[in-house]
């Protein structure tokens, strides 16, 4: 008895589950394409696209009215033979580069792009100018030590 | 100087996280500024003729998109109400996404400030307008251009401050190209 609950609680765990984690899944049940490469691009067009009314959700993960009505939009752009730059421009036109996951590498966006590594870059300068900076003054202190101290240190110890 | 570095890399740092903070993720440019409004025909709402964007050209107009299911277009709806008697430009209405009896319902409530409204029962006209949060108000100008987008509710603020001001040196550009 006790095995059979854990069974059926199990199957509901799971269904739940799937109900609850696949709401891309269940958006683009309905769409229909003529080849396997127009559904793959349009998968793929799905991710790379934000829905603008829920920000970090992309298209094909949002229930936002507006970001159906895009994907309905891209659905119908490549059934109708346009290619992936053609769809891009017609959302960049409409939305702007924000539209965009991935910002485009243009002179704007080049402080986004390269920004990080420039940082990096510096601070390592920085850091082995601190190291070497460090290393001379411990290297003259210690020659100090060694011809004052040496002998007086020697003779405590002796004693 | 090099010991004053890492407190100037700090100042540089914090302007510009306080800059960011300030900036409100919600407000994206729209591409269409200073581009030509995309045209548009689209049903009169509860009329059975239909309205064509381009017979709006040689005129200032502004076009408010809103719906009846818009929650902040009630609060900005006695705003559009007062502008529409503050100032001589066409309001046009863009019924977003919304069913005709509410639509009417609607504006029966609140009151109806719009030249005409179009209605956008699908959505289409939203996507090449770059509608993506309702209410959105766009300014156009004579010549078929959009010249100022406000994304969300308009405030008494935004009105004193930038959308009659604009309307009104539109319509002096427009007035002396005419002559």
């Amino acid at each position: 008895m006790r095995k059979k609950i854990t069974v059926g609680g199990l199957l509901l765990c799971l269904s739940l589950a799937f109900l609850g984690g696949n709401s891309g899944l269940a958006a683009s049940k309905l769409v229909s394409f003529d080849t396997p490469e127009q559904e793959q691009l349009y998968k793929l067009l799905l991710e790379e696209y934000r829905c603008l009314k829920c920000q970090n959700q992309n298209l094909a993960d949002s229930n936002a009215a507006l970001a159906g009505d895009l994907r309905n939009e891209i659905r119908d752009q490549v059934v109708a033979g346009r290619n992936r730059s053609e769809i891009n421009e017609y959302l960049v036109a409409r939305y702007g580069d924000f539209v965009l996951y991935k910002p485009q590498l243009k002179p704007s966006t080049y402080i986004l792009w390269f920004g990080p590594f420039l940082l990096l870059i510096a601070a390592g300068w920085y850091a082995v100018g601190v190291a070497r900076r460090h290393r001379t003054i411990n290297s003259s202190t210690n020659s100090a030590m060694d011809s004052s101290k040496a002998d007086e240190v020697r003779s405590l110890l002796d004693d | 100087m090099m010991r004053f570095l890492p407190l100037i890399l700090f100042v540089v740092l914090a302007s510009f996280l306080a800059w960011g903070l300030q900036r409100d993720p919600s407000r994206i440019e729209s591409p269409l500024i200073n581009q030509a409004a995309p045209e548009f025909s689209l049903p009169v709402l509860a009329r059975s003729d239909t309205f064509d964007s381009t017979s709006m050209l040689g005129q200032v107009w502004v076009l408010n998109v809103f719906a009846s299911w818009c929650v902040a277009c009630v609060a900005e709806h006695p705003l559009l109400v007062q502008l529409a008697k503050d100032s001589d430009v066409p309001l046009v209405g863009l019924n977003y996404r919304d069913k005709t009896d509410d639509a009417v319902a609607w504006l029966d409530r609140f009151g109806d400030p719009f030249e005409t409204v179009a209605e956008d029962a699908a959505g289409g006209v939203g996507i090449d307008w770059g509608v993506y949060g309702v209410p959105e108000t766009f300014v156009i100008d004579a010549a078929g251009q959009v010249k100022y987008k406000h994304i969300g509710p308009l405030t008494e603020e935004s009105i004193a401050s930038t959308v009659l001001p604009l309307l009104k040196s539109l319509q002096n550009k427009e007035s002396v190209s005419l002559q």
